[in-house]
């Protein structure tokens, strides 16, 4: 077993040297440097096409994917394998997309063979983008409330209504989106979980500029827009059951944080940034990067229990957890510039203000919290 | 390296929980307390018989030599309730110490901690604040011995147990010393704690020792000392999160069963958000806490992850009993509740071999800051 691992990272190690661009090897990641792929994606460089295009035949965008949908089957150790030998290389993930993280998990579970086959080998291949239609005007925490309708006409249904801060919406080729199929039911049982092509007719986007300044989300509106009952997640009306699935991973997903910071001591990053440490904020530091530490081997752990048990409710607390984390971090680094961190040149008070979005998306810190003391806790409410 | 519990290690949970629900539970401890014992020689006895006290001798002096994350498990289900034992100071500490040294000496009195025969408290620190290096107790070279001269002082088990590792300073270093604590001139002054378990000030005025007595070479105290505190350290941790789960159990149950203003107080929101929270600190704690018990027994240098460990397990218990006693309201000051032991056990482990604030410096001085 361990040998047969130990050569798995010989043959990794290897195939990554020969065919990882060096122009791929700085695993700093700002915005820019991130491949989201889909059908308008213009590449940056020759060297991140090749990149993911390599990565790609190896099913290694998503190595954990069956081979049978664009990923290389690779266990939990192998994955951690490969994993660790692109950190020690610096390399770049090929392709990042909320295909990978939300909707992959979704339809590997709830999708239909053919959905599967349809849906996910594009995902793989960085050629179709996709982004999230959950949120509404009046129905963000409370998220069963969405009122956008779907009504069946015999193959398809007609969709109306409007979705909130769509994140990239209007780069996104489809949308997964929840809709409400039933208005008398009670509303966790009268919504749908439907997949639409964003250049279908009446489908448009209207950007949303963010604080951070960049404006990668959108409100999305739905006029008449007629799509396949085929392109439906699950049963009619239990798309509640997918839409909370696919939460799950989001929240594992967003815990992980990143950013600027990455994985690197804040000591480090610190002394790079030539920060200014005063004791108190020393000390402040310091704790924050205990904290990481933990955090980090939390991850960890749980990644090696989801092997073999979903992680469920409890990826609240990776997401309530890893976020007010991540916002800790930017703040420190905030504060160690000064006032070197007050220009938008440079980047630090872009990420920053982008993590304080972190812990509302994706279900807000509260919300994580109520989720753990009634279904973790089993505390009354 | 995975931190999910190997099947042995929830074998040895399950085992450990059976045991201690019945021999210790709280009201063992509040019994002793109440008894004004510190001990229960026949409950270590017990242990041994299951091969507690010798989890880190070598199967060759009769141990069960499980390995520093086995020793983790044991400890964690104590900590849940609290009982009392000589499992850290002689099972974890001592244990790894002599390990350190082959000697037959050292094999014997493995071989006697192995069966439960022989107890061992650790005498190191001087002042309030855990600091091996501000050792001042003097070892003058006299003959082929030295004279020993000085105090210790928060020396846990040191009013009940045979024997002390006793730092001492010498000319070049420092050089830990293996003596038995009816050595003539050395005076125990068993202190009342407030976690009402065994440390004593040792005083000692001109002991006259020999190179025997020496465990390791002198001079070089920490390589033998420096294991020894790391796997205590991370025993403590791991103790502390049991202490943690158990003050956090209490807390939980107390939120679903009482009930004011007509509902469950577990129902406003205030107070489910802290637990929660408690709960996010404990299970990001348990990853920092099982980290160290397997890097402990890879062989890898384990000082980042041992402070890792103490350091987030002393934090976590703190928040534990803190919100313990104010959830619980005025029920949670009340001696009759066991909250408060648990209160008092957080504040004791917090200050043995290193608090935050120390583990972080070392933590601090690795990453770079
Ligand atoms: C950068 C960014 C990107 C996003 N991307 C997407 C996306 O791609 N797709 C998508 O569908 N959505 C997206 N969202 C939306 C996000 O999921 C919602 O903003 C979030 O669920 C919160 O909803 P809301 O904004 O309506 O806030 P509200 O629900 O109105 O919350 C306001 C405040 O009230 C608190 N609150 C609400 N209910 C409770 C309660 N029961 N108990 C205690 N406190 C409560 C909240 O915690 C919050 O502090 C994004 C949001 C951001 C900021």
């Amino acid at each position: 077993m361990d040998e047969a691992l130990d050569d798995f990272r010989a043959t990794t190690r290897a195939w990554l040297a020969a065919n990882c661009p060096p122009e791929m090897r700085d695993a700093a990641q700002d915005e820019d440097a991130i491949c989201w792929g889909g059908r308008n994606w213009t590449f940056a460089s020759e060297a991140q096409r090749l990149w993911l295009e390599r990565m790609a035949v190896k099913g290694w965008t998503v190595p954990t994917w069956p081979e049978a949908y664009g990923g290389a089957g690779l266990n939990r150790a192998q994955d951690k394998v490969l994993t660790e030998e692109m950190q020690a290389i610096g390399a770049r993930l090929p392709l990042q997309s909320f295909g990978i993280w939300m909707l992959g998990p979704a339809l590997l579970h709830f999708g239909t063979d053919a959905q599967k086959r349809e849906y996910l080998p594009p995902i793989a291949r960085g050629e179709v983008r996709w982004c999230q239609g959950y949120s509404e005007p009046g129905a963000g925490s409370d998220l069963a409330s969405v009122q956008t309708r779907a009504e069946v006409d015999g193959d398809m249904y007609v969709v109306n209504g409007q979705k909130v801060w769509t994140s990239y919406a209007d780069k996104a080729d489809w949308i997964f989106a929840l809709v409400r199929t039933d208005r008398n039911a009670p509303k966790h049982k009268g919504i749908s979980f439907i997949l639409i092509d964003m250049t279908t007719p009446g489908v448009t986007t209207r950007p949303i500029r963010l604080i951070s300044g960049q404006s990668p989300f959108c409100e999305t509106f739905f006029d008449d827009v007629r799509t396949p009952r085929a392109q439906r997640v699950g049963d009619e009306n239990r798309g509640w059951d997918v839409a909370k699935y696919l939460l799950n991973h989001e929240r594992e997903m967003i815990s992980g944080g990143g950013g600027v910071l990455g994985d690197r001591s804040l000591g480090a990053v610190l002394a790079e940034m030539d920060g200014e440490l005063d004791a108190t904020l020393r000390a402040e530091a310091i704790d924050c990067e205990i904290d990481t530490l933990a955090m980090a081997l939390t991850l960890e752990r749980y990644k090696d229990q989801a092997e073999t048990t979903e992680i469920g409710d409890a990826s609240a607390m990776l997401k309530y957890a890893g976020t007010e984390l991540n916002k800790r971090r930017h703040e420190l680094v905030m504060k160690a510039k000064g006032s070197d961190a007050l220009a938008w040149e440079g980047g630090e008070a872009e990420g920053w203000l982008r993590t304080k979005a972190n812990s509302i998306e994706g279900g807000t810190s509260e919300v994580m919290l109520s989720i753990i003391s009634r279904r973790v806790l089993g505390l009354p409410g | 390296m995975s931190l999910l519990p190997t099947e042995d290690e929830v074998m040895l949970a399950g085992a450990a929980r059976g045991f201690l629900d019945r021999a210790a539970p709280v009201t063992h401890l509040r019994g002793l307390r109440d008894a004004g014992a510190t001990h229960n020689a026949a409950l270590w006895s017990e242990m041994a018989a299951m091969g507690w006290a010798g989890v880190l001798v070598p199967e060759a002096q009769g141990g069960s030599d499980m390995g520093h994350a086995a020793a983790g498990v044991l400890a964690r289900e104590m900590g849940k309730t609290l009982a009392a034992s000589p499992f850290l100071s002689t099972a974890v500490i001592a244990a790894t110490a002599l390990r350190q040294v082959s000697n037959d000496r050292s094999a014997k009195a493995l071989a006697e901690i192995a069966a439960g025969r022989l107890t061992y408290a650790l005498a190191v620190d001087e002042g309030p604040k855990h600091n091996p290096h501000a050792t001042r107790l003097e070892a003058v070279a006299e003959g082929n011995g030295f004279r020993l001269h000085g105090r210790k002082s928060f020396v846990v088990d040191g009013g009940t147990a045979d024997r002390a590792l006793v730092l001492a300073r010498t000319d070049n270093g420092l050089t830990l010393f293996d003596l038995p604590l009816d050595r003539d001139g050395i005076t125990s002054v068993p202190k009342a704690m407030i976690d009402s378990r065994d440390a004593a000030d040792l005083d000692f005025g001109d002991v006259i020792v020999t190179g025997d007595d020496v465990l390791g070479r002198v001079d070089d105290a920490m390589a033998v000392l420096r294991p020894a505190l790391h796997a205590g350290q991370a025993a403590l941790a791991a103790e502390m999160t049991g202490l943690t789960a158990g003050a956090f159990g209490m807390t939980v149950a107390y939120l679903q069963e009482r009930k004011q203003f007509g509902v469950p107080i577990g129902a406003f929101q205030a107070l489910q958000h802290r637990a929660a929270h408690l709960w996010s600190e404990t299970e990001i704690t348990a990853s920092a806490v099982l980290n160290a018990g397997r890097i402990l027994d890879s062989g890898e240098d384990a000082t980042l992850a041992v402070s890792l460990g103490k350091a987030r397990a002393t934090k976590t218990a703190e928040l534990a009993v803190q919100e313990g006693v104010q959830i619980h309201g005025g029920i949670g000051m009340s001696d009759a509740h066991d909250m408060g032991f648990f209160m008092k056990r957080a504040r004791v482990s917090a200050e043995w071999l290193g608090d935050y604030s120390y583990h972080a410096e070392t933590i601090a001085r690795l990453r770079g800051f």
